[in-house]
């Protein structure tokens, strides 16, 4: 049977791994590849490195750290950040990335899905997508350029219509970070992950809001997703992979031991 | 003469299986090279992407004959295991036909596709490749199109329905999943392949 997936996220700036607090106040945690090593021996299913510097600062970004993870690495792991296009992709591809995860550049040129899928097949294709419930509207609103500050912006997007537009274009995945529960622990945004799940026939992976195992049980029970992605939970070894696998199994969930 | 040679098929991603043959003690040739590719102890023909697009690369690089004349152990990877077989419904495509057999599109029942993640295997066979395989072990597996289950599957597994996760005969043989990512496990497949003889 296939098994739900635990996804330790990286998130990197100027090759060391990073997080802040929805999304602010980076602090730093340790080298990549040692981290990365760890994760992947620890039992971690998949990882994910989001360069989070890259989209939203414009700069060309050194990637050397892609094939340095490779070499190490015998678990799937996704690309993110900075990747504009099909030659991007490709670059990050050829070191050993099995995925690339697209976001901002995404928004800007929807078309740059279809290219990707095109390319490299549907399977490489993952799309992030930052998504962030507005109180005065009731609605969940995509967001863009999330990596720094400064720049954050809302787009036209509502989040539901983006999902539905990704996957027309041939998206392979998709990454659904909920904003308002970025960093603070309170559990995964578990109202709009059923509701994206209802629209979403590819994988769905949750992001945004682990702090107890308990909300990775309730994620994959209650929203159905196919992977739950987290930080600050595993970096800052609150939550143990081994231990979580084996309350995940207890409770029922399909899961790699 | 080379160990072990990984075909250049001009799909991305070969740094994995690259690496994860190094990781194993053996220092892997990637080659493009027909006389490299014939002199080799052992051929991994890797593959992502489609079909269609595959088989026109190797067609352009003249290999298709070179890969049909092997005789030496040969282990292809997903998309590389589908193209052992005859046909690929993907694109329609004619492929080695070194295994008969045909691919179609992963019937996942209603099931989310891609197929992708760790799955288990099912109808395990005693071959020399599955030494130490059992139905608790699970394998990472990225698809939407499958080889359809033959006297040739050396395991099975099940995403709405069943499909050959390796496929075997005679010098050659295939593998649905991506042993390079699939950790301890996937390890053990590369070095059975690595320690198969014929």
């Amino acid at each position: 049977m296939l098994a739900k997936r635990l996804i330790p996220c990286l998130d990197v700036r100027d090759g060391k791994v990073v997080k802040g607090v929805q999304f602010r106040n980076h602090e730093i945690i340790g080298d990549i590849v040692p981290l990365a090593q760890r994760y992947a021996e620890a039992g971690a299913d998949e990882l994910v490195f989001y360069d989070i510097t890259a989209s939203s600062d414009g700069r060309v970004v050194d990637k050397s750290w892609v094939r340095r993870i490779a070499e190490v690495i015998d678990i799937p792991f996704c690309v993110a950040g900075g990747i504009k296009s099909v030659a991007d992709a490709g670059k990050i591809l050829e070191m050993g990335a099995d995925k690339v995860s697209i976001n901002s550049p995404a928004l800007a040129n929807p078309q740059l899905i279809a290219e990707l899928n095109a390319t490299f097949g549907q399977q490489c294709v993952v799309v992030g997508i930052d998504s962030f419930f507005d109180v005065a509207s009731g609605q969940y609103q995509v967001y863009q350029f999330t990596g720094d500050e400064s720049r954050t912006q809302k787009t036209q997007w509502l989040t539901r219509d983006w999902v539905a537009e990704v996957q027309r274009l041939g998206a392979g995945e998709i990454v659904l970070n909920c904003m308002n529960q970025d960093g603070v622990r309170q559990g995964y945004d578990l109202a709009q992950l059923k509701s994206i799940r209802d629209l979403c026939r590819v994988p769905l992976i949750a992001s945004g809001g682990a702090g107890t195992m308990q909300h990775f049980t309730e994620v994959f029970s209650t929203a159905d997703v196919d992977g739950a992605l987290a930080a600050s939970v595993f970096h800052k070894g609150i939550i143990q992979i081994s231990e979580l696998k084996a309350k995940l199994i207890a409770d029922g969930i399909s899961i790699r031991p | 003469m080379a160990e072990l040679v990984i075909v250049d098929t001009g799909c991305a991603n070969i740094s994995s299986v690259y690496f994860a043959i190094k990781r194993l003690g053996v220092e892997p040739v990637i080659s493009a090279d027909a006389a490299i590719i014939k002199q080799a102890e052992r051929v991994i023909l890797p593959g992502v992407g489609t079909a269609k697009a595959a088989m026109h690369n190797l067609a352009e690089r003249d290999l298709i004959s070179t890969l049909q004349g092997l005789q030496q152990p040969v282990l292809g990877i997903c998309l590389g295991m589908q193209l052992l077989t005859a046909h690929s419904m993907e694109g329609d495509v004619a492929c080695l036909g070194l295994i008969p057999g045909e691919v179609a599109p992963l019937n996942a029942a209603g099931l989310r596709l891609p197929h992708m993640g760790w799955n288990t295997l099912h109808s395990i066979s005693q071959h020399p490749l599955l030494k130490g395989f059992t139905a608790q072990d699970y394998l990472y597996f990225v698809h939407s199109f499958a080889v359809v289950p033959s006297q040739y599957s050396l395991a099975q597994c099940h995403y709405g329905s069943d499909f050959a996760a390796v496929i075997g005969k005679d010098n050659v043989a295939g593998a649905q999943f991506h042993p390079e990512r699939s950790g301890k496990v996937g390890a053990r497949l590369l070095q059975n392949f690595l320690e198969w003889q014929l």
